[in-house]
């Protein structure tokens, strides 16, 4: 874990750095979430289709990507806006990844509508059974859109509650705006309650605890098939983005800082070997940021490329479940409204 | 003989049993209503969602993404309005993602006026939804076409939107061209087999006939009557309403060439642009409030490809720039373009002096002021305009 923390440290870094030196137009990323999101990367059952889990991330998350495998140059590559991007070929900003082949829904800038599209990949898990779920991700103050509360309200209909992680990573800000002044509930998580949800609230900077967090949600939400909402407290380390300055916020909690002296006190790492590892990460991706800075830029009329499609992609990765959707029923209601003897007789 | 919306649900029907369509879903389109209109009756994916237009889209993106093939219901295309940000996302997966994803899914919705439906249940969606670039969009104008453009909605792996003119919903095919092969002929035997029963519905299977695979391709418009004087561009329920005003004008001996565009995108701009570089004289038709509607799209491209073919300025026949359509008869047939302003408007286009010939002025009283000078090119032509204010 501490490995991939300080490769995604490095690599927010490097892209910061580009942004500044004019090797990009604009820089937001997840420094500060790294043990949560690396976690979370590392827990996910990473695949394609719907025996794998589906991820809805948003524009924190390169730390997640890495930890499932993804190359950091490529990363160096959407920020530079490059030919050779592969998550969106120069067309979309720092930190929108999208991969298919593991199941990550294109990450896009406007708040919160993830939060709706995974109520699509969560229905389909729930009829498909086996052990895939969908996990979605973002900030606290995007939970004030509707489409939180709409994720809520789909994954927790009764008798056909969905497979669904719902994560808010909430680091007290939304762009300057601070958390108290946006919602008055206690916890984020306290609204899953309302839904007859598991929740939790969990300290996202230590990375012990976020692991153990994730994978007891990820445990309950793959075993029983029914939604859990986690909250998880975590840093904004270099601010809301570029338009906000990026630069290091002293005040904030530093996880990577935190695990290495953790390592280094039970005697795992020394001091010197963190230092090392940085140092290779930060080597490594400078030279990478130079080759990339290299590479063509997309043509012109790349522009009409992907404007629509004749790949069929229906059944792709989907077992074939046969079903009748009518033979769903939800239990009955509690709050009868209408006389025993008229009941059923809607219409 | 089906109605459009029998016709929607014969096309549902294949779609499930035939096309791989996982999902039907909206509000109150499960049992036991099956939709506000029935479309979704007796349908074996059906299934009534929560009431949150958003949460549909994005369910309906999702299951896409999934490998599904939903087939999602806005209930009116009035309540659309707060998912455009959902349907930019569909309309931009592809796109963004630069060729990673595709999201295969339909959106049906009812729109348009003519039910008597006050502000919220008469609202037009085309001029919105040909300004998400990213989806097919498609607009029957009868049953047939409504089947078969259902059919290669379904087929389609883009996102593509299904918008259903309300006001042909119960309308029955205008003859034998308008029928969907397959169907039986008598319409009361065709809502025995497939219409659910008024009251108890425990029980009740309906019973599909065999329909054959008659696709509609997305993008091809039809030629409902060929004509050489002008040619009228429309769609939806304002087929019928042109149809009648041709009628109307062909006692005046007028001959008007009427084009059902069918698709309003991708548009069949080749068929467009063939009739009227013949005819020389356009009306375009539509619903939708008429600044910054898809009808002036037309109109440009007409104006700017076809300029020595036209013999009249084009024109526009669609409805008022309102903030609603009210619900009084009067004030709804004064907002909405009708038999009488459409019949008006072709008359007027027929009427202008044919700019090709000789050096003919064209005659003041027309709503349109003609400047008399050829612009070079589309921005000349702005500046010229505003110059001239
Ligand atoms: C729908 C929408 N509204 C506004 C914005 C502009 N915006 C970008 S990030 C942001 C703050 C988000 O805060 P939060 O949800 O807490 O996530 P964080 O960035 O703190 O991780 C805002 C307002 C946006 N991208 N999308």
């Amino acid at each position: 874990m501490h490995e991939r923390m300080v490769e995604a440290r490095c690599l927010e870094e490097r892209l910061i750095r580009m942004q500044r030196g004019g090797d990009g137009y604009f820089w937001i990323g997840g420094p500060g979430e790294e043990a949560f999101n690396v976690a979370l990367g590392l827990l996910a059952k990473k695949g394609q289709g719907l025996d794998h889990d589906y991820l809805h991330l948003h524009y924190r998350s390169s730390a997640t990507l890495l930890a499932m495998g993804a190359d950091p140059v490529d990363a160096l590559r959407q920020m530079k806006s490059v030919a050779t991007d592969p998550y969106s070929g120069g067309r979309n900003f720092c930190g929108h990844y999208s991969k298919r082949e593991w199941n990550v829904a294109p990450i896009t800038s406007p708040i919160e509508v993830q939060y709706a599209t995974a109520i699509g990949t969560a229905i389909a898990q729930k009829r498909a059974g086996g052990e895939g779920i969908t996990i979605v991700q973002g900030g606290d103050a995007g939970t004030a859109e509707g489409d939180f509360a709409s994720c809520l309200v789909w994954a927790s209909r009764p008798g056909f509650e969905l497979p669904m992680l719902i994560i808010v990573t909430n680091n007290g800000w939304g762009i300057s705006t601070p958390g108290h002044e946006q919602h008055g509930e206690q916890r984020i998580a306290d609204r899953g309650k309302a839904f007859g949800m598991r929740t939790a609230t969990i300290d996202g900077n230590d990375a012990e605890s976020a692991y153990r967090g994730l994978e007891e949600a990820m445990r309950y939400v793959r075993r029983e098939r029914k939604p859990f909402l986690l909250e998880a407290y975590v840093s904004r380390l270099y601010g809301h983005s570029s338009s906000s300055g990026s630069n290091y916020v002293e005040t904030e909690f530093d996880c990577v800082t935190e695990i290495e002296k953790k390592l280094v006190a039970r005697h795992l790492r020394t001091s010197d070997e963190c230092d090392s590892l940085r140092a290779e990460y930060e080597q490594f991706l400078l030279e990478a940021a130079k080759t990339v800075s290299l590479e063509p830029k997309p043509e012109p009329a790349s522009v009409w490329e992907h404007v629509f499609t004749d790949r069929d992609i229906v059944g792709e990765g989907a077992r074939k479940v046969p079903h009748d959707n009518r033979l769903w029923k939800a239990p009955a209601c509690s709050f009868p409204t209408t006389k025993a003897s008229k009941s059923g007789s809607a219409s | 003989m089906a109605t459009m919306v029998q016709a929607v649900r014969l096309a549902l029907h294949v779609g499930e049993t035939k096309l791989g369509v996982t999902d039907i879903f909206g509000e109150d389109v499960g049992p036991p209503l099956g939709g506000v209109f029935t479309a979704t009756q007796g349908l074996r994916t059906a299934w009534n969602s929560p009431l949150d237009e958003r949460g549909i889209v994005g369910a309906a993106m999702g299951l896409a993404m999934a490998g599904q093939k939903p087939v999602a219901e806005i209930q009116f295309c009035d309540y659309a309005f707060n998912t455009i940000d959902l349907l930019k996302l569909a309309g931009n997966t592809l796109w963004s993602s630069n060729g990673d994803w595709n999201v295969p899914l339909v959106l049906m919705t009812p729109v348009g006026a003519g039910i008597h439906g006050s502000l919220y249940h008469s609202h037009s969606l085309d001029a919105q939804a040909t300004r998400i670039p990213g989806w097919k969009i498609v607009m029957p104008s009868n049953p047939r076409d409504a089947y078969g453009l259902m059919l290669s909605a379904i087929q389609d792996p883009n996102p593509v939107m299904v918008l259903i003119p309300k006001a042909l919903m119960r309308v029955k095919a205008a003859g034998p061209d308008e029928m969907i092969p397959g169907e039986p002929e008598d319409p009361r035997a065709l809502g025995k087999m497939i219409d659910a029963p008024i009251g108890q519905r425990e029980g009740w299977e309906p019973e599909w006939p065999e329909t054959a695979l008659e696709f509609v391709p997305i993008g091809a418009a039809k030629t409902v009557r060929r004509g050489e004087h002008v040619t009228v561009v429309t769609y939806g329920r304002m087929v019928g309403v042109a149809k009648r005003a041709a009628d109307v004008l062909s006692r005046e001996d007028i001959d008007v060439e009427l084009i059902d565009l069918r698709s309003l995108h991708p548009y069949d701009w080749p068929a467009i642009a063939e009739s009227v570089a013949r005819t020389g004289r356009a009306v375009f038709v539509n619903e939708d409030t008429e600044i910054t509607n898809f009808g002036e799209h037309l109109i440009r491209r007409c104006v700017e490809e076809l300029w020595d073919s036209l013999r009249a300025p084009p024109i526009l026949e669609a409805g008022k720039h309102l903030p609603g359509v009210g619900l009084a008869e009067p004030l709804e047939a004064a907002t909405i373009p009708g038999l009488g302003s459409v019949t008006d408007a072709i008359r007027r286009c027929v009427r202008q002096p044919d700019r090709r010939v000789g050096n003919s002025r064209p005659r003041r009283d027309f709503a349109f002021t003609w400047t008399g000078e050829a612009p070079v090119g589309p921005f000349d032509a702005y500046e010229r305009a505003f110059r001239h204010r």
